[in-house]
């Protein structure tokens, strides 16, 4: 059996600042597991720009982001391995990895970084009537062969779900000549970045039609059009609201889900609402020695919040190598109320916590001129005023190590106003 | 002009169980399908079920094949590498008025000669299976029935029959068929060819092929039936198939896991004039869903990978129909065949074949090869089998489906095996790329690149399944 | 004249207010300074970022992905694309090589966004 101090599952924007994190806290014998052929995961299709403003302060694509980690790993001499799938991790941190030249190799790691991004929802999870011709695809495989492989996935298109990445494509496919036709969203509210409806739909009159959904997929072999109908308050369909658009392709941007699979194999406790593990404030899941970040963690709308938040988790792996031991003292429960779907951490110790601890968030609903309240314990201590908060844009807020006394057991998120 | 012994119409479970069959007799077989694949009607999209055998009236054809079917099934899935499992099945019994009706079933079970029922009170069905609604007050257990996927079980024959002989043709539809000197000229929609004899296993348009040599005609409903498939992570909801016993609510729904490990709900009933209309609609989904909750309160639909729709082939007459018309010798028809259609399937195609033989002449060849290897899920094997499998072909380490576990060297298994996969949809259904909770979302890409790359053909050629269905577009046309 | 904008400049998404009389822009609803710029720049000369993708011969990659080295007027957007679709390149390439000195008379440089090393194949 192999053995390694941190093993990070994942060469992604997770994977890649986990791994600098990790290095940059003395531990040098770190390894990144990546199933691709190439560092970067999700990033090197991302070719739109809108990254890194706050980690770089300037404008990039995605490749471009993924290649300054990629550089800064190379430069730290940190091991990877590409084309390797792990496919099972137990409890104790043995990871079972399969490659082709390999073959099935388990290693044993001191501390073990999740880092395996997330997946779309994909058309029979959303039940979507009709036939099942080709020329339905999530938004991130036609970006996939569009971008890496070059190409086209249709002439003309509906999307379904407004997420960021079905607007990105919605540009996409109309800089390459296709013909947008619509993109419809179930809710009432874009669930993607307000900068994204603007150049991706405004820019070239593509029409958003909010509370709409698709009723039926039209073609046997390929789509030849799609049914969109307006939906009322509980997102059922309205009867005579039907409109036809004529179609070869019909795109899904309708929510990601992490990819904790690995992680269920591993024991790790899922936070139902997230999809994700629920970690510590040390970003340590429920299994000693292992830890969660990224995607994988909770669905992120910004990868520089991705690459600060692993960067921690890189630390926080090294310190428990270090130190041999996660946590100690009383957990804090923290949870979202009224309004606030989510936090992550979901749980604090106060005794280990660092100084200041960004806690980040997630509302079920649009809201305008209200506040996020922070209660330890019932007891409000913080307000931050906001003038919009929406499902699509993650919040945060930051908790003083000072301002947690001894007898806090409990800290609340809440929307008021 | 091509002469066979045989030619099959139809590539779906039944045409490929009667070309295995057959081909213990004989080496001149030709299976016609006008799609591209193996198993792509009625055969692709159904519960999977093989019947215990107490459903039909004794003295049918339903109730022989069935019952013979169902005997087959274990020692047959071994010899022929597909998945199989008995476990067992259970109808529902909601309402103590409805016990005579259940007692009905027993009856004709043990009519039918099905071995080990029971009936089962509501207690003994719930500490059997604790999610079972606590409604139910009794039960009509069957350990003979199973599960099986209906996927490897018709590419099982297919390659079994290839592999001692047999010839398939695909992407060629039938349009002719006349009786001459004997035996029939096919035309085809590419060539004129000869059989002495003709199988028809047309599924829903059977009709159609007998209806052209016999005078008796015989008439076909496409029955739509629609399904909800779940999470692999939810199969062991239920361990058996959970029938609901028909009703004033209706004919019931199943709740089972499948033969993979899924949970799968479904099918209703929905006759159609349209024989290839496999739509799944809203109203359908939602009301199968509503009635699994009677068997099962708790089925997580959160979990939900996909919904699909089949059709089955209904006979007006209600039985199979099996064999030479009075009036068309040579001619046998495998038509009408509805559930228990695919538990039926070997019994129908050693059946046909005696029937076929005893007509032509035929004796059992000494160099028949019974046996066919089913692939191998290189990720369920143990680390150092795998490891094994890996140095021999380092394609099996190249996971390409990560839901499912599917490596390259599997993939590239299931396109050169004969007849071997030429569309996604093909390769899906014998090693299950795609078939996981993602639906191919991160695997479409490196799949197309595989099949273009072992066809030899370009990116914008790789098809979900028949012409027409292209994944991709050429680029220089959208310029 | 009074025109409603949503500012890209940040993920904030500020709802802005322009409006112009004779030669004074002025804009409310910005939280900073970089909103002022933007409503003022898309009301008198919206530019863009493109980003897109060229072909590649001898590559790892058959694609590089690209990107104007900086935005370039809203309304060039298509005859940039039109270029863009056009150019070939050869590997390997690097980020920031440029690809095409001045895009449809923009002024603006198209440049590699990734490394794409060459193969022999």
């Amino acid at each position: 059996m192999k053995q390694h101090k941190i093993v990070i599952i994942g060469g992604g924007p997770a994977g890649l600042a986990a791994a600098l994190g990790a290095k940059a806290h003395g531990i040098d014998d770190v390894l990144i597991l990546e199933r691709d052929e190439r560092l970067g995961g999700i990033l090197n299709q991302c070719i739109h720009n809108g990254f890194g403003l706050h980690t770089f302060k300037e404008e990039l694509t995605g490749p471009e982001y993924a290649q300054r980690y990629i550089d800064r790993v190379l430069a730290a001499g940190i091991p990877y391995q590409l084309r390797t799938t792990v496919a099972e991790i137990t409890p104790n941190r043995e990871i079972l990895c399969v490659n082709a030249e390999e073959g099935a190799v388990t290693i044993k790691a001191d501390a073990v970084i999740l880092a395996m991004g997330c997946r779309e929802r994909p058309r029979g999870a959303l039940g979507l009537p009709g036939f099942r011709p080709a020329g339905v695809y999530t938004a991130g495989t036609a970006q996939r062969l569009m971008n890496i492989d070059g190409y086209m996935v249709g002439r003309e298109a509906v999307i379904l779900g407004s997420g960021d990445i079905g607007l990105i494509m919605a540009r996409r496919m109309t800089l390459e000549g296709a013909k947008v036709r619509a993109v419809a969203e179930l809710m009432p509210y874009s669930g993607g970045l307000k900068r994204n409806i603007v150049q991706c739909l405004d820019d070239f009159g593509i029409p958003l039609k909010l509370s709409h959904t698709v009723t039926k997929i039209h073609g046997k072999e390929r789509v030849t059009g799609v049914t969109l109908s307006q939906v009322c308050a509980d997102r059922k369909p309205i009867p005579g609201t039907e409109e036809y658009y004529s179609c070869d392709t019909l795109l899904l941007s309708c929510g990601l889900l992490p990819e904790n699979e690995l992680s269920k194999s591993a024991s790790v406790e899922l936070d139902p609402v997230t999809g994700g593990a629920v970690v510590s404030d040390r970003l340590e899941t429920s299994v000693p020695g292992i830890f969660s970040c990224g995607n994988v963690l909770h669905v992120h709308d910004l990868v520089d919040n991705v690459s600060q938040e692993a960067a921690r988790a890189g630390e926080k792996a090294a310190e428990f190598v270090k130190n041999g031991r996660s946590s100690g003292g009383t957990a804090i429960r923290l949870k979202g109320e009224n309004g606030v779907r989510y936090t992550v951490p979901q749980i604090l110790y106060a005794d280990d916590m660092d100084e200041k601890l960004t806690v980040r968030l997630r509302v079920g609903d649009v809201f305008r001129n209200k506040a996020l309240v922070v209660c330890y314990d019932g007891k409000e201590v913080k307000r931050l005023k906001k003038r919009i908060m929406a499902p699509g844009e993650m919040e945060e807020v930051t908790l003083q190590r000072d301002s947690l006394t001894d007898d806090v057991r409990e800290i609340i998120i809440r929307v008021e106003g | 002009m091509e002469q066979y012994d045989v030619i099959v119409i139809g590539a779906g479970v039944i045409g490929c169980a009667a070309a295995r069959y057959l081909s213990r007799m004989t080496n001149s077989i030709l299976v016609l399908e006008k799609e591209e694949d193996v198993c792509s009607g009625t055969s692709k999209a159904n519960s999977g079920i093989v019947h215990a055998g107490f459903d039909a009236e004794p003295g049918t054809l339903k109730a022989a094949m069935n019952a013979e079917g169902c005997k087959m099934m274990p020692q047959l899935s071994q010899t022929l590498g597909f998945q199989f499992r008995q476990n067992g099945s259970l109808v529902l019994c909601f309402d103590a008025a409805q016990m005579p009706e259940l007692q009905k079933l027993y009856d004709r079970g043990i009519a039918n000669g099905i071995p080990q029922l029971k009936i089962l009170t509501g207690d003994e069905v719930r500490s059997m299976e604790p999610n079972v609604s606590g409604q139910v007050v009794a039960a009509l257990y069957a350990p003979t029935a199973g599960i099986v996927c209906p996927f490897s079980m018709t590419v099982a024959f297919a390659e079994n029959a290839a592999a001692n002989g047999a010839e398939f043709a695909f992407l060629e539809a039938v349009q002719e068929i006349c009786p001459q000197d004997g035996g029939f000229t096919v035309v085809t929609d590419k060539r004129t060819l000869k059989a002495r004899a003709v199988v028809n296993a047309a599924g829903v348009y059977a009709d159609v092929f007998h209806n052209m040599v016999s005078a008796e005609k015989i008439h076909i409903t496409p029955r739509r039936g629609e399904y909800v498939l779940m999470d692999r992570e939810v199969g062991d909801l239920v361990n058996c198939t959970v029938f609901q016993l028909p009703d004033k609510l209706g004919k019931g729904v199943l709740v089972t896991p499948t033969a993979h490990g899924n949970l799968l709900v479904g099918p209703n009933a929905q006759d159609l004039d349209d024989k290839d209309n496999t739509e799944i609609t809203a109203a359908g989904m939602e009301d199968i869903k509503a009635r699994a909750l009677r068997s099962v309160p708790n089925v997580p639909y959160n979990k939900t990978i996909t919904g699909f729709a089949g059709l089955r082939a209904h006979g007006d007459q209600g039985d199979f129909v099996l064999g030479e018309p009075k009036d068309c010798p040579s001619f046998f028809d495998a038509a009408c065949i509805e559930s228990p259609g695919l538990t039926s399937a070997p019994a129908i195609g050693a059946y046909l074949a005696r029937q076929i033989a005893d007509r032509l002449g035929l004796t059992e060849r000494q160099d028949f090869q019974a046996e066919r290897e089913g692939f191998t899920a290189i990720a369920k094997l143990p680390p150092e089998e795998r490891a094994k499998r890996i140095a021999e072909r380092p394609e099996y380490g190249n996971i390409v489906c990560r839901c499912e576990n599917i490596s390259e060297g599997e993939i590239m298994d299931a396109i050169r095996r004969s007849p071997g996969a030429k569309s996604l949809d093909g390769i899906k259904r014998r090693v299950r790329q795609g078939m996981g909770r993602c639906q191919a979302g991160f695997c479409t890409p490196k799949t197309m690149e595989i099949l273009a790359r072992e066809l030899s053909v370009p990116m914008t050629a790789v098809t979900k399944n028949r012409p027409g269905s292209e994944m991709v577009r050429c680029d220089d046309e959208t310029a | 004249m009074k025109q409603e904008l949503t500012c890209i400049r940040c993920p904030m998404g500020c709802q802005l207010t322009v409006e112009i009389s004779g030669d004074s822009v002025t804009v409310s609803g910005n939280t900073c300074p970089r909103g002022a710029d933007y409503g003022k720049k898309e009301v008198t000369a919206p530019t863009r970022i493109v980003t897109s993708s060229v072909k590649v011969r001898g590559g790892e990659l058959p694609l590089v992905s690209v990107k104007t080295a900086s935005d370039i007027p809203k309304d060039k957007i298509f005859d940039v694309m039109a270029e863009i679709r056009r150019c070939y390149t050869d590997a390997p390439v690097y980020v920031g090589d440029i690809l095409i000195a001045d895009a449809a008379g923009t002024g603006c440089a198209i440049v590699a966004t990734r490394n794409v090393e060459r193969v022999n194949s």
